[in-house]
C-alpha cells in the first residue's frame, strides 16, 4: 500500500490553509476553501482503495470479486453536496461585499475591528 | 419510542419546506404560524424525547438493526444530555420565533425557514449515534447560522461577520471529516459505539492523537475555545438578535457536546492512560477562554459584541467542566448550558428591544435613554445578575458543580479563577445595563473601542409580545438552580453518558441500559465551598461594575496588553486562519509528545 495518497491529502490540507491565510481575493480564497476540502476526497478515497479491485458495483460479477469500499464513496458524495452549498454561500456574500465595498479583497473590507 | 427521535429533526425540516411551499397560497396574517406550530412542535417532541431518554432509546434507519454485535446502519440515540440539548434548542427557537413576530420586515419567509433548518440541523447534531452524521448535521446547522448571519445582506458588516463565521467553521468541520476518515481507516466503523468497542484494546498511536486533535480542534471552533474564538463574535454582532440566542444558548454548547460525545464514546478507552494529559490541555484552554471573554467583554460598548464575548467566557467555564472529566462536573456543565442559554437569551432579547425602540444598540450612545423601559431594564438587570453565580440563582448550580469537582480533583485553584471570570464578564453586563437603563456613570469611555453604527433594519416587532418572552425566559433561567432533583438527574444522566460499555453493549447488542433512578425531589445540596465562591463572585461583580462605572482609568501597565488583544480580534479572515492552524499545530504537538508515551 503505498503512503502517496496520505502525503497528498495531508499536502492539499495545508497548502489549502496557507491559501486561505495569505489571500487577497475573496474567490481565490474560496477557491483554496475547496483545495482543502478536496483533501478529504483524497483521503476517503485512499482508506477505501483495494489493489486490483472494481467499483463496487454488483451487478453482472461473480459473487466474491473484490471491490473498492462503498462506504468512502458515498461519504465523498456527500461531502461534496454539504460543502457546495458552503462555497455557493461564500461566493454569494462575495458578491455582496464586491457591489458594497467595491473590493474583493478580505483586508480592505473593515466593517469592524477589536 | 424510538420513533420520537427521527421526528425531531423531521418536524422541522418539513415545516421549513412547508414554509417555501405554501407561502404563496397563505394570507398575510397567517403566515407567522407554520414555523411557529412546527418549532413548537420540535420542542414538545424533544421534551417527550427527554422524558423518554432514561432508557436511551436507539432508531436505527430504515431497521438495519446491529448483526452480531456489529453496526451496519446509522442510528440515532436518545441518551438525556443530547436530548435535553434538543430540548433548549426547541425552547431557544420557540422564543426567538415568538419574538420576531413581524420583527424582520425583509423577507421573513426565508428567515423563518432558515430558523427552521438551524433548528432541525442542531436537534441531528445532538441525537446523531454516528461520527459521520454528526458531521453532516454539523455542517447542516453551519450553513443555516451562516447565512442567518448575513442575513442584513444590503450592509457590509453583516457580510463580513458571515465571511469570517462561514470560513473558519467551515475549515473546522473539514478538520473533524479529515479525522472522521483517519478514524474509519483505523476502526472500519463511523457508529459511535462500533468505534469505541473497536477502539479499546487500540494503542494511542500517533495516527489516533492526530485524529483525535482535528476532530477535537473542529468542535472547538463551534465552541468558540480560545484561540479558536475569533469568528464568534463577529457573527453575533451582525446578526439579527432573535438569530443570537441560538448562537449563544444552544449552538456553542452543541460543540461541546460533540466533544463530550466523541470523547467518551470513542477516545477514552485508548487514552485512559493518559487522562491526566487530555485533563490538564482542556483546563488550560478553557479557563485561557473564560478569562480572555471577560476582558473583552468588559472592553466591548456594543451591546450584541460585549454579549458575545461573555458567552465565549462561559463556553470557557463549560470546556474547564469538561475537561475535569468527572461525571459531577458533566452534571454541572449541564445545568450550566441549561440555565445561561434561557438568560443569556434573554439579554439578547432584550438587546433587540432596544434596537428597535432607539435604532442603536451602544451603551454609550443609548445613555439614559432605558430609562422609558422599567420594566425592560429590571428584566435586563435580572439575567444578567442569574449569570454571577449567586448561591441558589441561576447559573449556581452549574458553577457549585464544576468547582466542586475541580477541589475533589485537587485543582483547589480552578473555582477562584472561575470565579473571577463569570464576575468580570457578568459586570460587562451590568455595567452597560446601568448605562442604558439608569443613566449611571460618563457618557464618554475612552477604554471601550468605537463600533460602527448599526443600521436598524429590523420591523417595528410587537412590544409586549417581546418583553413577555425576555420575561419568560428569565424567569425560567433564574430558577434553574432550585428546580427540585435537576442535580441528582442530570448527575445520573451525566454518570450514563460517561460509561462506555453500558453504551456500547446497549447500542450494538440492545442490552437495556440501568433505567434512571427516580431521584428524590431534592434542591440542591450546595458545599460551603461553593457558596463562598458565589458570594464572592457577587461582590467581585459589584465592585468591577462600579469601576467600569467610575470611568476612572485602568493603570497604564494594562494598556499594551489590551491593545494587543484588541488588535488580534482584528476582523479579517486570514487573521483567524492563522490562529486557527497554529493552534491546532501546538494542540496536536502537545498531545503527540505526552499521549503515546508508553
Amino acid at each position: 500500500m503505498s503512503y502517496l495518497p496520505y502525503i497528498v491529502a495531508a499536502w492539499l490540507f495545508v497548502v489549502g490553509l496557507y491559501g486561505i491565510v495569505t489571500s487577497r481575493n475573496l474567490i481565490h480564497l474560496a477557491v483554496c476553501l475547496t483545495v482543502t476540502q478536496s483533501s478529504t476526497y483524497v483521503l476517503l478515497l485512499a482508506i477505501g482503495y483495494k489493489h486490483r479491485a472494481t467499483a463496487p458495483i454488483f451487478y453482472g460479477v461473480p459473487v466474491g470479486s473484490r471491490a473498492v469500499d462503498p462506504v468512502v464513496q458515498a461519504l465523498t458524495l456527500t461531502d461534496v453536496v454539504v460543502s457546495v452549498t458552503v462555497v455557493a454561500l461564500i461566493l454569494a456574500l462575495t458578491v455582496d461585499i464586491h457591489r458594497d465595498a467595491k473590493t474583493v479583497d478580505p483586508d480592505e473590507i473593515e466593517a469592524f475591528r477589536g | 419510542m424510538s420513533w420520537l427521535l427521527p421526528l425531531t429533526v423531521a418536524l422541522p425540516f418539513t415545516g421549513a419546506a412547508l414554509g417555501v411551499a405554501l407561502d404563496h397560497w397563505l394570507p398575510e396574517w397567517v403566515k407567522q404560524f407554520p414555523a411557529l406550530v412546527f418549532s413548537v412542535a420540535t420542542t414538545v417532541c424533544a421534551v417527550l424525547a427527554l422524558a423518554h431518554s432514561g432508557s436511551a432509546p436507539v432508531h436505527w434507519f430504515g431497521g438495519w438493526q446491529p448483526k452480531h454485535g456489529i453496526a451496519i446502519g446509522i442510528a440515532f440515540v436518545g441518551e438525556p444530555l443530547g436530548a435535553g440539548m434538543a430540548a433548549l434548542a426547541g425552547v431557544l427557537a420557540t422564543a426567538a420565533l415568538l419574538f420576531s413576530w413581524h420583527y424582520m420586515e425583509e423577507a421573513p419567509r426565508l428567515y423563518r425557514v432558515l430558523m427552521l433548518v438551524f433548528l432541525g440541523g442542531m436537534c441531528g447534531f445532538a441525537l446523531s449515534g454516528d461520527l459521520f452524521n454528526m458531521f453532516v448535521f454539523f455542517e447542516v446547522m453551519g450553513v443555516a447560522a451562516y447565512a442567518l448571519a448575513g442575513y442584513h445582506i444590503e450592509q457590509l458588516g453583516p457580510l463580513q461577520g458571515a465571511l469570517n463565521f462561514a470560513i473558519t467553521n467551515s475549515i473546522g468541520a473539514y478538520m473533524i471529516l479529515f479525522g472522521t476518515a483517519l478514524v474509519y481507516g483505523e476502526t472500519g466503523a463511523l457508529n459511535l459505539a462500533q468505534i469505541g468497542k473497536t477502539l479499546a484494546g487500540h494503542p494511542p498511536d500517533a495516527l489516533l492523537v492526530v485524529a483525535f486533535t482535528l476532530i477535537l480542534v473542529g468542535f472547538l471552533v463551534k465552541a468558540a475555545v480560545v484561540p479558536f474564538h475569533l469568528w464568534l463574535a463577529d457573527a453575533h454582532a451582525v446578526a439579527p438578535a432573535p438569530v443570537c440566542v441560538l448562537y449563544s444558548g444552544a449552538m456553542v454548547e452543541l460543540g461541546l457536546l460533540g466533544i463530550a460525545r466523541v470523547y467518551w464514546t470513542a477516545f477514552e478507552a485508548p487514552f485512559a492512560m493518559h487522562a491526566p494529559d487530555v485533563r490538564n490541555v482542556l483546563l488550560v484552554v478553557g479557563i485561557a477562554t473564560a478569562l480572555l471573554g471577560a476582558v473583552m467583554a468588559f472592553l466591548q460598548r456594543h451591546l450584541k459584541r460585549l454579549l458575545a464575548y461573555s458567552t465565549i467566557s462561559h463556553a470557557g467555564v463549560m470546556l474547564a467542566g469538561v475537561a475535569l472529566l468527572d461525571h459531577a462536573s458533566l452534571a454541572g456543565v449541564a445545568n450550566l448550558v441549561l440555565s445561561h442559554g434561557l438568560l443569556k437569551g434573554a439579554l439578547f432579547l432584550a438587546a433587540g428591544v432596544l434596537l428597535r425602540e432607539f435604532h442603536s444598540i451602544d451603551e454609550l450612545r443609548l445613555h439614559g435613554r432605558g430609562r422609558e423601559l422599567p420594566l425592560l431594564g429590571v428584566l435586563f438587570g435580572l439575567a444578567a445578575f442569574g449569570l454571577v453565580g449567586f448561591p441558589y440563582v441561576g447559573t449556581f448550580l452549574g458553577h457549585a458543580l464544576i468547582d466542586d469537582g475541580g477541589i475533589e480533583l485537587g485543582h483547589s485553584w480552578l473555582p477562584p479563577l472561575l470565579m473571577v471570570a463569570s464576575a468580570v464578564s457578568a459586570a460587562a453586563i451590568l455595567r452597560a445595563g446601568a448605562r442604558i437603563f439608569l443613566g449611571w456613570g460618563p457618557k464618554h469611555d475612552p477604554l471601550l473601542a468605537p463600533e460602527p453604527e448599526e443600521k436598524p433594519p429590523e420591523g417595528r416587532g410587537s412590544g409586549p409580545l417581546m418583553v413577555v418572552t425576555v420575561a419568560a425566559l428569565v424567569t425560567a433561567g433564574l430558577v434553574a438552580s432550585v428546580v427540585p432533583g435537576l442535580q441528582d438527574g442530570t448527575e445520573h444522566a451525566a454518570a450514563h453518558f460517561m460509561d462506555r460499555q453500558a453504551y456500547v453493549s446497549h447500542v450494538l447488542e440492545g442490552k437495556p441500559v440501568d433505567v434512571l433512578p427516580d431521584v428524590p425531589a431534592v434542591v440542591h445540596r450546595a458545599t460551603d465551598a461553593s457558596i463562598a465562591y458565589g458570594l464572592g463572585a457577587a461582590a467581585l461583580t459589584v465592585l468591577v461594575t462600579l469601576f467600569g462605572l467610575s470611568g476612572r482609568r485602568i493603570p497604564n501597565v494594562f494598556e499594551p496588553p489590551i491593545n494587543v488583544l484588541k488588535a488580534a480580534h482584528s476582523g479579517i479572515v486570514g487573521d483567524y486562519v492563522m490562529w486557527l492552524t497554529v493552534g491546532t499545530a501546538v494542540l496536536g504537538g502537545v498531545w503527540i509528545l505526552t499521549l503515546t508515551r508508553g
